[in-house]
């Protein structure tokens, strides 16, 4: 085999990670518009699901516009709160796209965007996105709330690497479906949140629901996130329940 | 090496096609690639969408070394391969993102653990590196074909009996539930992949006496 000098070599590696780094960067230039809509597809649909809606999206002949549409149809109204509970002028769909940015800042800085959802005749209910930090990367999820604004009407989580068979159960329609008809507030009235109970929540318990076995971090971080973005809330809440 | 022109799919290189879904099967014979394996083959759908991208990687990284093997300095060989193959997987995964979002969700960090997948490094060491780019190719086509073959009979027992469905369809009459039949949830768990596996081995050993070693 014929020897190759050092200069070679260099200048070998030098043209090929530049094709390679061309090659790359003009790929995922043009793939990321769509990419890009697959994103927002999927935050649509799950804000659909959080109000049991967007059940046929695996059927759908074409997912996008299918989503678009049931999402145009249903969600009625959308703004942005912040934590008095006054009305930003901001669009609620980019600050749910971009909430990694915010809920990295104080509470009290935050922009809290609502989404109402209303079917011809029955009573509004409102979805509020949550986002926080798992055992190995974000978690996140969808709150549908009834029109007290107290109970919760359906949630939808989901992950970005936590355990397969632990952590990760928490997209599963076993561990969602607990939360379906738990309170947010007491009796009094007090913002009390969800609490994910390890070793089993007491059913009749309205702010309690079951664990995963083996993901108590990723459940504990849950219920941190569930107090740390439903907190900001409270004001506006209140606030339309009066109304 | 003969200077007269070799016909495309002379007996030699159709072996090169034919060879790796039996005889020197990847997975089964050669036992590499098992860690994908056991991952992703709970449900058909992945287990394709895994074998079509280790085909599509597989194959052009071995044109690309093929292509190169002259060029490239026997002292960095190796950052040379991981280079072609992780140029290729990064562009796999980015394309999965694009059009096939809810199936790269699926197979999450295994598109990028293809780079790791030791079939592919094995192929282009061994193979590649010696050899024009047209036999690489049928290299690099019959090796994927043989790691797709296990991987979707591996898929195909752990679905059906898993989940009772195959493609997501159901197969298993609710009758059969009806009547007390339950789901084996241990199919879906990596441990039964390997058993799977295991009996394939088993199988294929048995009718072929020349793969037994001693």
């Amino acid at each position: 085999m014929r020897s190759f000098s050092n200069t070679y070599i260099f200048v070998f590696s030098l043209i090929m990670v530049t094709i390679v780094a061309v090659l790359l960067s003009f790929v995922a230039t043009q793939l990321k518009p769509i990419q890009e809509m697959n994103v927002q597809i999927e935050k649509k649909q799950d804000v659909l699901r959080s109000v049991g809606k967007a059940e046929d999206a695996a059927e759908a002949e074409d997912k996008n516009t299918y989503i678009n549409e049931e999402f145009a149809k249903y969600i009625t109204d959308s703004y942005v709160v912040d934590y008095n509970g006054n009305k930003v002028e901001t669009d609620a769909f980019q600050v749910m796209l971009d909430l990694a940015a915010e809920i990295r800042k104080p509470r009290e800085e935050r922009n809290y965007p609502v989404f109402v959802y209303s079917e011809s005749g029955g009573p509004n209910k409102y979805v509020v996105p949550v986002r926080g930090k798992g055992l190995w990367g974000p978690i996140w999820g969808y709150i549908a709330l009834d029109d007290d604004l107290n109970a919760i009407s359906g949630a939808v989580f989901d992950h970005k690497g936590e355990t397969p068979g632990l952590g990760a159960e928490i997209n599963t329609q076993w561990f969602q479906s607990d939360f379906t008809g738990k309170t947010l507030f007491n009796e009094a009235g007090e913002f009390v949140s969800i609490e994910v109970v390890k070793g089993g929540a007491v059913p009749s318990n309205p702010h309690q629901v079951d664990a995963i076995s083996g993901g108590t971090i990723t459940s504990k971080a849950l219920e941190e996130m569930l107090i740390d973005c439903l907190t900001g809330y409270v004001a506006y809440f209140k606030e339309l329940a009066n109304n | 090496m003969s200077t007269e022109k070799e016909p495309l799919f002379s007996s030699k290189n159709l072996k090169l096609l034919t060879e790796p879904l039996g005889k020197s099967n990847p997975i089964t014979v050669q036992v590499l690639g098992i860690c994908s394996a056991l991952a992703i083959t709970v449900k058909l759908k992945p287990s394709i969408v895994m074998a079509l991208s280790v085909t599509v990687v597989l194959a052009v990284s071995n044109v690309a070394i093929s292509l190169m093997r002259k060029m490239i300095p026997p002292r960095i060989r190796i950052i040379v391969q991981l280079v072609v193959i992780a140029t290729m997987v990064i562009m796999v995964d980015q394309v999965l993102k694009a059009y096939a979002y809810d199936i790269s969700k699926q197979l999450s960090v295994f598109v990028g653990l293809i780079i790791t997948n030791c079939i592919i490094m094995g192929r282009l060491e061994a193979f590649a590196m010696g050899n024009k780019p047209w036999p690489a190719f049928l290299d690099g086509l019959g090796n994927s074909a043989g790691y797709a073959v296990i991987l979707i009979i591996v898929a195909f027992f752990r679905e059906l009996f898993g989940s009772g469905t195959l493609l997501d369809i159901q197969v298993i009459p609710q009758a059969f539930y009806d009547a007390g039949y339950v789901n084996n949830g241990m199919m879906v768990l990596p441990p039964m992949a390997l058993v799977v596996v295991g009996i394939i081995i088993w199988v294929q050993r048995s009718r072929r006496k020349d793969l037994i070693e001693d």
